[in-house]
């Protein structure tokens, strides 16, 4: 991917004479500038309704994006990597579906989290077999495993539904750890801390970056590719059954429709938190920011009543103005110095 | 034009939460529906403004997700509590899925009750059916065989598989398909209330069943959606289609003839009860139990069956002789 990118001339390669500091790089990185886009629509929220500072309505909000988030950290480093699964709404519905089975059949609540995450990772399997066995490009892949996984779920369940879900199964998505913090949360602040260590603090993170950037280069030396790739897609299918266990448990229901168009809303957080879609860059503190400037938006305009499609409308203009302001800025300072 | 509309709105809600609430004595009603930009829900809309008129001391919020899904309305029903509103009256897109967040509205304090398309009973105080499943089920097939005096192959063009109301009414309505001899019920496709897949679905039954005399289209997507596509494959005059629709959306296909008649309930009606209920649950001049008596002003009043739910009134047919009069108000 990144040898396209040379071609259009896209991204420069330089070198620089003097590496920057980590507080110059901080200071002029992705994450800083969402930082404040963050800061700015928590405070904007405050003041445009009496009602947004409050713990447990903050608490609520939480659950517009525990759920995507806990997927979009794995999406991150399958990006990174230079891939993608548009499959992962539809392996909810599929892990979901089959949750909803495991209870007609009796199963309590730990079987049903094995099944839900055993779903998962056979979906990330399935995906990852024909991508990295096949050498198939994942987005066509996967978006054949997209209409694939949630067609099961319409075959399985028609116009049906699974409900009777037991109460100790409820916790999941509607129990709280402490106060108004919510088990959701806590699992999304632990898999953030998680990816964050893998991605950016082990050698497999470095494999990731390395492929992303130039996967021929990274199999030439002697990295294992498509052994990495597969790895990346089994965690993405992983988180996709964790995601589906929470958002079942929340709803208390099954229904083939679970999740409808969540792939999109992942993506675009990824993308949003600084992942380059072509691959080798991007990190997960620039996710968990997107996370959170995603649900304080989609909370702050619930709270003012603004109807969803004007929400839809602000979060593609902020998408766009977040990647193009960078690259404005770069232009300008390039025709600055002549 | 509708986007500037809504950017508009958007501004013009910004500007009155800035201002404080000026009004805080002012009982807060949420209609919630299906989803936004949908005629029939703006048409219940209006309603449910013409009821708070009526009421003197309510105020509406009209609100609802982009796409017709259980997890949208969540986020909805989520910023509906933070506000601490009095009541949410939904028209639900699941209902098992919402139960959970209702339920949590009505431990806070908040009225719920579900109208057009119902919650499970755990999960709201009453359900408002616009008309009784039975008379619906009845009135789509009669509403086709009426103009089939010979009988002949009738397809059914629904929503999406999950839509609670539609698969209750083409239920009901196979339990009294014997009732009308000669008529045979051929097929039934999912349009998931999109134009274009409803649109689609339709030229597939055309191409599947060469016999077909009606497509029977219990939704106001679909109904517009096969109308359109039995036109444009020009069998307008063979092909009947019918079902429940919007006088304004179906006016035209009513002239062409495309559809010989449709039925629907006033959603103006449905609106303005649904606000009346949940004002008179709100302020406790009612209680929602079996068998209860709940006034709705000018509709009269709901009479709950053991399961907490009530019928409006029954649906009303539209033809060439009625539309003309109908199709400006919704």
């Amino acid at each position: 991917m990144s040898v396209t990118a040379n071609e259009t001339g896209s991204i420069e390669r330089q070198i620089p004479d003097r590496l920057k500091s980590p507080a110059q790089r901080f200071l002029a990185s992705w994450e800083l500038l969402l930082l404040g886009v963050a800061v700015a629509v928590f405070t904007l929220n405050s003041f445009a309704s009496p009602y947004f500072l409050d713990a447990w309505n903050l608490s609520d909000a939480t659950y517009n994006f525990t759920e995507k988030a806990m997927i979009a950290f794995a999406m991150a480093l399958l990006i990174i990597s230079g891939e993608i699964d548009l499959s992962v709404a539809s392996i909810i519905a599929l892990a979901s579906t089959a949750m909803g089975f495991a209870v007609q059949m009796g199963a309590d609540t730990s079987v049903l989290i094995l099944v839900g995450v055993g779903v998962g990772l056979l979906c990330g399997a399935f995906n990852g077999v024909l991508v990295t066995g096949l050498g198939l490009p994942s987005i066509v892949v996967t978006i054949g495993t997209m209409s694939l996984f949630r067609g099961i779920s319409y075959i399985v369940l028609g116009d049906k539904a699974y409900t009777g879900y037991p109460s100790s199964f409820a916790f999941f998505g509607q129990g709280y750890v402490w106060w108004a913090v919510s088990f959701e949360f806590v699992l999304f602040v632990l898999f953030a801390i998680f990816f964050a260590i893998v991605l950016h603090r082990t050698s497999f993170g470095r494999l990731v970056y390395a492929i992303g950037n130039n996967p021929v280069g990274a199999l030439f030396s002697g990295i294992q590719v498509a052994r990495v790739k597969f790895v990346l897609f089994l965690l993405t299918g992983a988180m996709s059954g964790v995601a589906a266990i929470c958002l079942t448990s929340r709803l208390g229901a099954t229904r083939p429709s679970i999740a409808f168009g969540w792939e999109l809303e992942v993506v675009t957080m990824v993308v949003l938190g600084g992942v380059s879609i072509l691959g080798g860059a991007g990190s997960i503190p620039g996710v968990v920011i997107a996370a959170f400037v995603m649900g304080m938006v989609t909370f702050g305009f619930g709270l003012l009543n603004v109807p969803g499609i004007v929400m839809s409308i602000f979060i593609g203009l902020l998408l766009i103005a977040v990647i193009a302001l960078p690259r404005i800025a770069r232009q300008v300072l390039a025709r600055r110095r002549g | 034009m509708k986007l500037f509309k809504s950017l508009l709105t958007a501004t013009a809600v910004a500007a009155v939460c800035l201002a404080g609430p000026a009004q805080a004595e002012d009982k807060r009603i949420a209609l919630v529906v299906k989803a936004l930009g949908i005629g029939f829900f703006e048409a219940a809309a209006k309603g449910a403004e013409e009821a708070a008129k009526e009421l003197g001391d309510v105020e509406i919020i009209y609100t609802g997700p982009t796409d017709t899904t259980a997890e949208g309305q969540i986020e909805v029903i989520n910023a509906l509590i933070a506000q601490k509103v009095d009541a949410i009256a939904i028209s639900a897109n699941d209902q098992d899925a919402l139960v959970p967040a209702l339920k949590k509205a009505m431990d806070r304090g908040i009225t719920v009750i579900s109208w057009d398309s119902g919650v499970a009973p755990e999960g709201r105080q009453l359900h408002l059916n616009p008309s009784s499943n039975e008379l619906i089920g009845n009135m789509i097939i009669k509403l086709a065989a009426d103009h089939l005096p010979d009988g002949g192959d009738v397809a059914v063009l629904s929503a999406s598989a999950t839509a609670t109301n539609q698969n209750i009414w083409i239920e009901e309505m196979n339990k009294v398909k014997d009732n009308y001899p000669g008529i045979n019920v051929v097929a039934t496709v999912y349009g998931d209330d999109l134009a274009d897949k409803s649109y689609r679905e339709a030229q597939g039954l055309m191409q599947t069943y060469p016999d077909l005399k009606a497509i029977i289209a219990p939704t106001s997507v679909g109904i517009v959606a096969a109308a359109q596509a039995v036109s444009d494959a020009e069998k307008a005059g063979q092909i009947n289609v019918t079902g429940l629709g919007l006088p304004s959306e179906m006016a035209g296909h009513i002239d062409s003839g495309a559809s010989k008649s449709f039925a629907i309930w006033n959603p103006i009606d449905l609106g303005y009860s649904a606000t009346m209920l949940a004002y008179n649950l709100a302020t406790d001049k009612a209680e929602a139990k079996p068998g209860g008596e709940i006034p709705m002003g000018r509709m009269g009043s709901l009479t709950l069956n053991d399961k907490n739910e009530g019928a409006m009134a029954d649906p009303f047919t539209y033809d060439s002789s009625n539309i003309n009069d109908f199709k400006d108000i919704f």
